[in-house]
């Protein structure tokens, strides 16, 4: 059934659908509205849970952690600031191998202080053990949660699933969506049973010290699981769409006119609905550009981003992030895709925008794709405003 | 006692480590129907070193700071299963663990009500990292972090009043406690774990290698300290006072003399009689002294 919703209440709608024991969350803009929802639902005896309100995110996670440990099914929602108090914990979870499902509702991070989104939080958290899953739109984020805990909850895979969906854009935005009906939820997410859990009729150490004989393995079993990801988040799709029919390919990568594209933009999350609308405006106009959308930024999809742009001969890399002192993250995944390769584009530049919820127009996507010339550049922030750093340079 | 030991011998604390020994009273007082949360400390480190582990019963550790939000999700999550009732839900942790680094979430803990009992085991210092200075350590202790010097007495400032911030969340139990009084420790964890709601005992737990007494003396130090006057023992009730360890004080510098951190003021009267001066008000503010009768 289609309805109109707020971002944020259809999360709320789903998570109340997959039956969380126990949810955990500190207040933060724009995650906000989930939790509230969440909260309200408790109240009113819609969704039976354990509510607990923390004193900050490190304990919201904290809260998940020992709850997840304790066999139960759990959530928690966090953004910018937030989640990166929480860091400590984001690594200890996946490292303790416990599923979990989070929302990041992806906001820029401090200072100068800005609410608004960008994707800096949650990519600045890309080497804690989660897989990470870019939205582009609300109905995305919605089957995203429910995909995520089939795959944090596979015992081949035992790994807390991060989804992010862009703030205020998403969070706040309206769209016409399905909600999925609890039936076929309960038939695509059977109730947790967890692998391991601390009861008291079956004494189990968790969180031990690891020397050097034995840490190495442990991180090593981690990276190897991520490879096993990749094999299965294609096959968790398949089954997804036989019962939702909306149909995620292999929930990697999403290809929009790539096949004989001369110009592609590589991108995550919701930017890349700007972006499909400028390819469909240039296509019409009979040029050969397309779109490259990475779903899975956790494990990354090196292979089937080769596959998918190697015979393009200009590429642009679309970064809502930074690596100060660095290329932009996304763009050196994406060279590296290239890396002892037999094909390669010829160009590959970086295009770093949006930071701090600067509006990321149809005119700023335009940009991209004249910039994408025979010169490659290594890097270039779309609309800068120069007399800014005249200001605060007093030059 | 239990059949089953608990806490199991083999761990690799050192000699004469008093945690260790209070650790497993506080587990077999409890019994087999427990789970604990352990923040990071020597507790965490000599007790789990994969591949082996001391604990017989369901045991988590996660981070230094975490332990009693963990904890509060264990509760929960026992809560929403229905398997609350019977199972004990500990939160232990080191005095750093406790005062310093982890105070935040077991505030969050204590204000939330969860059915969790906090316990302190309280050696003055992070003796773990090396004897650095935390929250809970002596006025005029030498530690490597507040090292005596021509310009320092040590430490410079006195233990923080965790108990006192515990009572001031309302919780339900509130206790102090010595690894020297065994009886007094046992009966006041069978209390606490009796009583619904967040409940603290902090433990005093002499550290040879930090305290610098022979490994001998641990339980002596700890004997000492409660018999100054510096470590009063007391238990609140729903927020009143209702027993303390009466004592018939000694000078503390019968304490201060067995221990190496205080080697530095043991010719320094000044301070001698600053540290006095805490152990009195301690014995005037718990009333502690002994009644004589004939």
């Amino acid at each position: 059934m289609r309805e109109f919703l707020e971002g944020s209440r259809a999360i709320a709608e789903i998570i109340k659908r997959v039956k969380p024991g126990v949810i955990s969350a500190y207040p933060i803009t724009p995650q906000t509205h989930i939790v509230e929802e969440l909260a309200s639902m408790v109240a009113n005896g819609e969704l039976n849970s354990q509510f607990i309100n923390v004193e900050s995110e490190h304990s919201a996670a904290s809260v998940v952690l020992g709850a997840s440990a304790t066999g139960v099914r759990v959530f928690t929602a966090t953004s910018s600031q937030g989640l990166l108090y929480m860091a400590e914990v984001i690594f200890n979870i996946a490292g303790l191998r416990l599923p979990l499902v989070m929302t990041c509702a992806n906001r820029a991070v401090s200072a100068p202080i800005n609410i608004w989104n960008d994707q800096q939080d949650s990519i600045s958290l890309r080497d804690a053990g989660w897989i990470q899953l870019y939205a582009e739109n609300n109905q995305e984020a919605v089957d995203f949660h429910l995909i995520g805990y089939r795959i944090s909850e596979d015992k081949a895979v035992m790994l807390p699933v991060m989804v992010c969906m862009d703030g205020f854009i998403l969070t706040h935005g309206l769209e016409p969506l399905d909600l999925p009906e609890q039936d076929k939820v309960d038939k695509f997410l059977p109730s947790y049973k967890p692998l391991y859990k601390l009861d008291p009729n079956e004494p189990l150490t968790m969180g031990i010290l690891a020397d050097p004989d034995y840490y190495l393995e442990a991180r090593y079993a981690i990276q190897e699981t991520f490879k096993d990801v990749l094999r299965i988040l294609p096959k968790v799709a398949d089954e997804f769409s036989a019962i939702f029919v909306r149909d995620y390919k292999d929930l990697l990568i999403e290809e929009y006119f790539t096949k004989d594209a001369e110009k592609i933009i590589v991108s995550m999350g919701s930017v890349c609905g700007t972006i499909k609308e400028v390819v469909d405006e240039l296509r019409k106009k009979g040029k050969k550009v397309g779109l490259l959308r990475i779903i899975s930024y956790r494990p990354f999809p090196y292979a089937r981003v080769y596959e998918a742009l190697k015979n393009c001969p200009k590429i642009a890399v679309l970064d809502k992030a930074v690596s100060l002192g660095a290329y932009a993250p996304l763009a050196s995944e994406i060279k590296v895709s290239f890396s002892n390769k037999k094909k390669s584009p010829k160009v590959i530049s970086s295009f770093v925008a949006g930071l701090g919820g600067r509006d990321i127009t149809l005119e700023s996507i335009r940009e991209i794709f004249r910039k994408l010339n025979v010169k490659e550049i290594s890097q270039d922030f779309i609309d800068l405003k120069p007399e800014l750093l005249t200001e605060a340079y007093g030059k | 006692m239990e059949n089953r030991p608990l806490f199991k011998s083999g761990h690799t604390a050192c000699a004469g480590c008093a945690q260790a020994i209070a650790a497993r009273i506080v587990i077999e007082t409890a019994g087999p129907n427990t789970i604990i949360a352990n923040n990071t400390g020597c507790l965490e480190v000599f007790s789990t070193r994969y591949p082996e582990t001391a604990w017989n019963v369901p045991w988590i550790h996660s981070l230094f700071e975490n332990a009693a939000s963990v904890a509060s999700g264990i509760e929960a999550a026992l809560a929403y299963m229905g398997k609350k009732e019977g199972i004990n839900v500990i939160v232990q942790a080191g005095d750093g663990g406790t005062a310093d680094i982890g105070l935040q979430a077991l505030s969050g803990m204590w204000e939330r009500g969860h059915d969790i009992l906090s316990i302190c085991y309280d050696n003055e210092a992070y003796e773990n990292t090396g004897i650095q200075r935390s929250g809970l350590t002596p006025y005029g202790t030498n530690t490597t972090t507040s090292p005596a010097g021509i310009k320092s007495i040590g430490n410079p400032r006195p233990k923080k009043l965790i108990p006192e911030i515990a009572l001031a969340h309302g919780i339900p139990y509130v206790a102090t406690a010595s690894v020297a009084f065994i009886p007094d420790l046992q009966r006041k964890i069978k209390k606490a774990i009796s009583i619904k709601g967040p409940k603290y005992i902090q433990i005093s737990v002499p550290c040879p290698l930090g305290w610098r007494h022979e490994p001998s003396e641990t339980l002596l130090a700890a004997k000492l300290a409660v018999e100054t006057g510096l470590y009063p023992l007391i238990e609140y009730e729903n927020g009143s006072l209702v027993s303390c360890r009466k004592i018939a004080p000694k000078p503390v510098d019968e304490y201060l003399k067995m221990q190496g951190r205080y080697k530095h003021i043991l010719n320094n009267l000044e301070e001698i009689k600053k540290i006095q001066g805490i152990a009195d008000d301690n014995i005037k503010r718990y009333n502690l002294l002994e009644v004589k009768t004939s």
